[in-house]
Order: structure tokens, then C-alpha cells, then sequence
């Protein structure tokens, strides 16, 4: 799953692109697949594919609204699709991303409501990325804590977590939170983040918001942490080969635990750009499948923090191309080919990895 | 009287479960992850419910359940054995597959992305609660049947055994000529039939088909399998254990003494608890998850 060998220091310049090769022919394959059945699909609706394409991309990359709800979606998939990178990086699954987000920006929402009204955002929004990340951060050591101390397999316990903790979210907002005849909570009055539209006009109407700037400095950060520091080496070493790391003296468990924790963190504090960049109250629901697609990210993105914002933003524009071709063909065509490029890039992973090996061999 | 309401209902509620839990069981079994169990409901309960439409006949709505769910696991087991992809993905993907593919299908078919039009089941009326509605389903017998049959399978018959040395040990099930591949794609094809015959349970039982209808009880049929130690018969007592609860919440609505959520939890919780060992630890076949060379 994980691959490090991009990362090794002083690789020759050959093993570099090598691995550059093996890191996107699996995402290539996996989007004309996805181009071919979706092909298929329209043609099954009687339209024309390069209409639909066109429309596809018109209505995402070809007008700025349509680009910023683009980045809306890609800022929670970005950080969705690292909480699940993170995990893979030291060998864990987290399936837990969908609640985690959830679980962090109800916290978020909490503290929103119990602050006073009115503050700026450069005060407040510290005080949130903390609550969300605690939020997220518990719902995701929690797992963590079951694998490293009675060795449950995170996968499914996360997979248990994610209803529970969201039939608990659902509990707390309708017996205590929510606003009368709705699944939300009441509004947030304070600290509210600016959308992008306040700078640049032309994203007007769209969801946009300051936390986009915020997914970057986290990718930034995850990628300094993995890469540049004494800990995040120890996760990577982790990932690859447990029994070793803990034959070289690392604490195993307590990377595990941690990690999980930090995972959800991740997770957690993309709930801050619904809860606080769009809508300002915690709404039942919200992530609506961001932490399920974030694995899908992470798969496509192969688990490097680069590779994660670039799927994140090709995944966000199939969601918001799936609003803008639904007039012509259902939009659930792109729920379909988010699945396929998902299916396609997992099985073509280890093919490519086997033909390029065999390549490079008779090529030497 | 009210006692045998009460299990009725509850078994009503249990037989998608144990049907589900059945093929949970046997792929896990053969070291296959059972994550596609709640797509391969969802698409049973389409392709039975399409099938049952425009035959005019539940039965051929079983066989067409039967297809779909197959088609769906061998998708499944040829990206994971042929190809080695990760099976966590590939079963969180043929979920998402399937949610995406019956809105898309049930548009094209019914020009509607919520429901299908009223289509044939067993027993002409909406079953209800009742004693007679439930002897008269044909599936829930099949139901019952099936975790008899699955656990004769796995524990009385070659194949069985073979099925539990593609889990446990691969390499040495390979060393003495047990094909493990055509055993786990095999296990994988009838996990997708018992699956898709539960999703079709409920499709026929509301007489109609409706988006996202199976609404994770995949997951709780794969809970069940997990907190039943993948054992045939534990996993069935787990599914009516999960089902009593869900009856006795839904009986108990009026009277709010706990919050429906908190039932909602019980499954999972259970299954949480019983990976955590506190009391004799749910150890899973050696080989899940990994694909043997």
C-alpha cells in the first residue's frame, strides 16, 4: 500500500521518475476506464458524451463560481484524504474519516455557540481548529487505542465507530441542539470565516472559504512532518515494517495510537468548512460521504500530501461536474465513476508495479 | 399474544440479516473481507426488484437478485485476487458503486431516482406484522435454511474444510493442492447470492424497491459475523439478538424510554466490545485480507 521509495534521500535522478511512473500510470488507467464506462452510461441515456463532457468541465473549471464550489469540496476532501493518507503512511486504515469530520465540527459548533458574540475570526479561529481537531482526534485515538492495546483491527472497529459516534452527533443535536423543525443546530455568531468572494468577486454564491487556506498548510504540514522530521520517520517505518521498527527500538503501539489520533485530528478539522466557512451552524449529516471519498483520495493521491490535494481537486470536480450535467444525464453517473476510478487505480497499483519491474529488468 | 408479535416481528427484522450474515461468514471464511456485503444487498434488492417487475414473478425477482448480487462479488474478488488490490478499498468502493448505480439505473429504468414502480412479492398484501404473513414468505424460510446449509457447508463437506484452509492457512492448503483461489472466488460468489437474496427479501417484502433502502444493514450483517466469531450459528444468534433489539426499540417508540439512536448503537458497540476481548477475544481467520501467492 504504502510506498517509500520516493522519499529515500539522494535517489538517483532514473529512480525518482521511476517512481513518479508508478505513482500516476494507476490514476491514468483509472480515469479512462472511468471515461470509457461513462461513455457507456450516457450513451445508455441516449446523449452524446462530449456534450456531457463539455458541460462537465464548463460547469466546474470554466466559470468561477463552478471553480469555487470546486474548491469548496477539494478543501474537505484535501483534509479527509490526509487524515486517511496518514493512517496508511504507518499501516493503519481509517475508515473513520466520516465521522471524525463530523465529530469535529460539531465540536467546533459547540464552542462557536458558546463563545461570545461577535469576535474576529483571527481570534476565534485558532480556538476552532483546536476544538475541531480534538473532536476528530477522540473518535480517531479511540480505535487506536483498541489496536495497540488489544490488538482490534482498526478497519472494522472504525467502520463501528463511524455509526455509532454519528447516531450519538444525531442524538445530542435532535434531543438537545437543534433548531425546531430542522436537523441543525442554531446559528453561530461569532468568528464567522470569510468566504474567498470577499476577496475576489467573481466567486460570487459560491461555498469558498478562508479554510481552503488552511487544508494547504496542513498538507504542507503533513508533508514536512512524514518527510522532514525524527517521528514522522518512525510512522513511515512503522507502516512498512512493524516488526523491525520495533526490533529498532521503536514503541509500536504508541505509534499507532498517535497516529490514529493525529488522523482524525486531520479529519476533524475539516468540519470547520461547512460548520464555519459555509453554513455557520452544525447541520445532521453534513459530511455526506466526504470521509468515505477520502479514502478514495488518498488511494488516487498514493498517500503523499501532493498527490492527496491533486486527486482531492479531481474528485471535487466529478461531484460538482455530477450538479452541472444532472439537467442531461442523473448526476448519480459520477457517484458511479468515483467508485470506478477507485475499483481501477487500486487493481492497476500492483500490475503497474509488476510491469514496470519487468520493463526496467529487460531494459538494463 | 403480544410475546409472539414481538418475535415475529423480530424475526421479520432478522431474516435480511442472517441471510447476509450467512455470506459474511463463508467469504470471510475463506479470507476474503466481507466490507461489499452492504452493496451487494443494495444491488440484490435492485436487479431482484427489476427482475420481479417485468417478469410479473417474485421467483425469477430471487434469480435476478441471485445474478446481480453474484456479478457484484465476483467484481470484488476479481480486483482483489486477480489484480491483489487492496480489498478494504475495493469493498468500500463496490458500496459506493452500488449507491451510485441503482439511482442511476432506477432513473433510467423508472424515470425516478427514489423508487421503483409497485412490483410482485410473496402474499398479495403489505406483509404486516403477522404470523401468517411471515410462514407464508417463502424467504424467510430460504432465510433460515441458508444458515443451516452454510454452516453443513463449512464444517460437513470437503469444500468446507477447504474453504476454512484458504483462511486459516493458504500456503499450506496450496502445498497439499487445494486451489485457493477457485475456493475464495467461489466463497466470494456465494456470499454475493445469500447477500443479494436479503436485499431482495426487503425489496419484495415493501413491494417496491427504493434508493439506499438496505440503509447499512450490510454492516450490521458483517457486525454480526464478527461478534459471531465467524460462526454460522453465533452469527444467527447475533442477527436475532440485533434484531430483538431493533423490535423491542420500535415496539417501545411511544414510550421514549431510550432514544432510538442509542438502540441504533447496540450492534456495533457489541462488535467493538468483542474485538476489544473482554471477555474471550473475537480472533478472525489468520489469512483475511491477504491475497496468497
Amino acid at each position: 500500500m504504502t510506498t517509500a521509495t520516493s522519499e529515500m534521500p539522494a535517489a538517483p535522478p532514473s529512480t525518482r521518475r521511476a517512481s513518479i511512473e508508478e505513482a500516476v500510470l494507476p490514476a491514468v488507467v483509472g480515469l479512462l476506464i472511468a471515461a470509457i464506462i461513462g461513455d457507456i452510461l450516457i450513451l445508455s441515456f441516449g446523449q452524446n458524451p462530449g456534450t456531457v463532457y463539455r458541460l462537465l468541465i464548463e460547469g466546474t473549471w470554466g466559470n468561477a463560481y463552478g471553480l469555487g464550489q470546486v474548491l469548496y469540496k477539494a478543501t474537505t476532501l484535501t483534509f479527509t484524504g490526509l487524515a486517511v493518507a496518514m493512517g496508511l503512511r504507518a499501516g493503519l486504515f481509517n475508515i473513520g474519516a466520516e465521522s471524525q469530520l463530523a465529530a469535529g465540527g460539531f465540536l467546533a459548533a459547540i464552542v462557536g455557540l458558546a463563545l461570545p458574540m461577535g469576535l474576529p475570526s483571527i481570534v476565534t479561529l485558532p480556538v476552532f481548529i483546536l476544538a475541531a481537531a480534538i473532536g476528530g482526534g477522540v473518535v480517531g485515538g479511540i480505535p487506536g487505542v483498541l489496536k495497540a492495546k488489544f490488538g482490534a483491527h482498526e478497519v472494522i472497529t472504525t467502520i463501528m465507530l463511524n455509526f455509532i459516534v454519528l447516531a450519538l452527533l444525531n442524538y445530542l443535536v435532535a434531543a438537545h441542539l437543534r433548531v425546531e423543525d430542522s436537523l441543525h443546530t442554531a446559528n453561530i455568531r461569532t468568528g464567522a470565516l470569510p468566504r474567498l468572494s470577499n476577496y475576489i468577486g467573481a466567486f460570487h454564491g459560491s461555498a469558498a472559504n478562508v479554510v481552503i487556506f488552511v487544508a494547504i498548510a496542513t498538507a504542507v504540514a503533513a508533508g514536512w512532518f512524514l518527510f522532514r522530521t525524527r517521528r514522522g520517520f518512525e510512522l513511515r517505518a512503522v507502516g512498512l515494517q512493524p516488526d523491525a521498527a520495533e526490533y529498532g527500538g521503536v514503541n509500536v503501539g504508541g505509534v499507532w495510537w498517535k497516529t490514529m489520533a493525529l488522523s482524525g485530528a486531520i479529519a476533524g478539522i475539516g468540519g470547520l468548512n461547512f460548520v464555519l466557512g459555509y453554513k455557520h451552524y452544525y447541520e445532521e449529516a453534513f459530511a455526506s460521504g466526504a470521509g468515505y471519498l477520502g479514502i478514495a483520495v488518498a488511494i488516487v493521491g498514493r498517500n503523499h500530501p501532493i498527490g492527496v490535494v491533486i486527486a482531492s481537486l479531481v474528485f471535487a470536480t466529478m461531484s460538482q461536474g455530477g450538479l452541472a450535467v444532472n439537467a442531461v444525464v442523473p448526476k448519480q453517473m459520477v457517484d458511479v465513476l468515483q467508485a470506478v476510478v477507485i475499483i481501477a487505480v487500486a487493481a492497476s497499483v500492483p500490475e503497474v508495479r509488476r510491469l514496470l519491474l519487468r520493463s526496467r529488468k529487460a531494459g538494463q | 399474544m403480544i410475546l409472539l408479535a414481538f418475535i415475529a416481528q423480530a424475526i421479520r427484522i432478522a431474516i435480511p440479516y442472517l441471510l447476509a450474515a450467512s455470506g459474511g461468514v463463508i467469504t470471510e471464511r475463506s479470507g476474503l473481507i466481507g466490507l461489499g456485503l452492504e452493496g451487494y444487498m443494495l444491488g440484490g434488492a435492485f436487479t431482484g426488484a427489476l427482475a420481479s417487475y417485468y417478469s410479473g414473478s417474485p421467483w425469477i425477482g430471487l434469480l435476478g437478485a441471485v445474478a446481480g448480487g453474484v456479478a457484484l462479488a465476483l467484481l470484488y474478488a476479481v480486483a482483489s485476487i486477480r489484480y491483489r488490490a487492496d480489498q478494504v478499498v475495493v469493498g468500500i468502493a463496490v458500496n459506493l458503486l452500488v449507491i451510485g448505480a441503482t439511482r442511476f439505473f432506477l432513473r433510467l429504468a423508472f424515470h425516478s431516482s427514489a423508487n421503483s414502480p409497485r412490483i410482485p412479492g410473496f402474499g398479495a398484501e403489505q406483509s404486516g406484522t403477522g404470523i401468517t404473513a411471515l410462514v407464508g414468505n417463502p424467504l424467510v424460510w430460504l432465510g433460515i435454511l441458508t444458515v443451516v446449509f452454510v454452516a453443513w457447508l463449512l464444517y460437513r463437506t470437503p469444500f468446507g474444510l477447504r474453504v476454512r484452509a484458504a483462511g486459516e492457512h493458504p500456503a499450506a492448503a496450496i502445498s497439499v493442492g487445494v486451489r485457493v483461489n477457485a475456493i475464495r472466488y467461489t466463497a466470494a460468489a456465494l456470499s454475493g447470492a445469500f447477500a443479494a437474496l436479503g436485499g431482495a427479501y426487503l425489496a419484495l417484502d415493501q413491494h417496491q424497491f427504493s434508493a439506499e433502502m438496505t440503509a447499512g444493514r450490510g454492516f450490521i450483517a458483517l457486525a454480526a459475523t464478527i461478534f459471531g466469531r465467524w460462526d454460522p450459528l453465533r452469527a444467527a444468534l447475533a442477527c436475532l439478538l440485533f434484531a430483538a433489539a431493533e423490535t423491542l426499540q420500535i415496539q417501545l417508540q411511544g414510550a421514549q424510554v431510550i432514544p432510538s439512536q442509542f438502540v441504533e448503537m447496540i450492534p456495533y458497540a457489541l462488535t467493538i466490545i468483542a474485538l476489544a476481548g473482554v471477555v474471550g477475544r473475537a480472533v478472525p481467520p489468520a489469512a483475511l485480507g491477504k491475497v496468497s501467492e
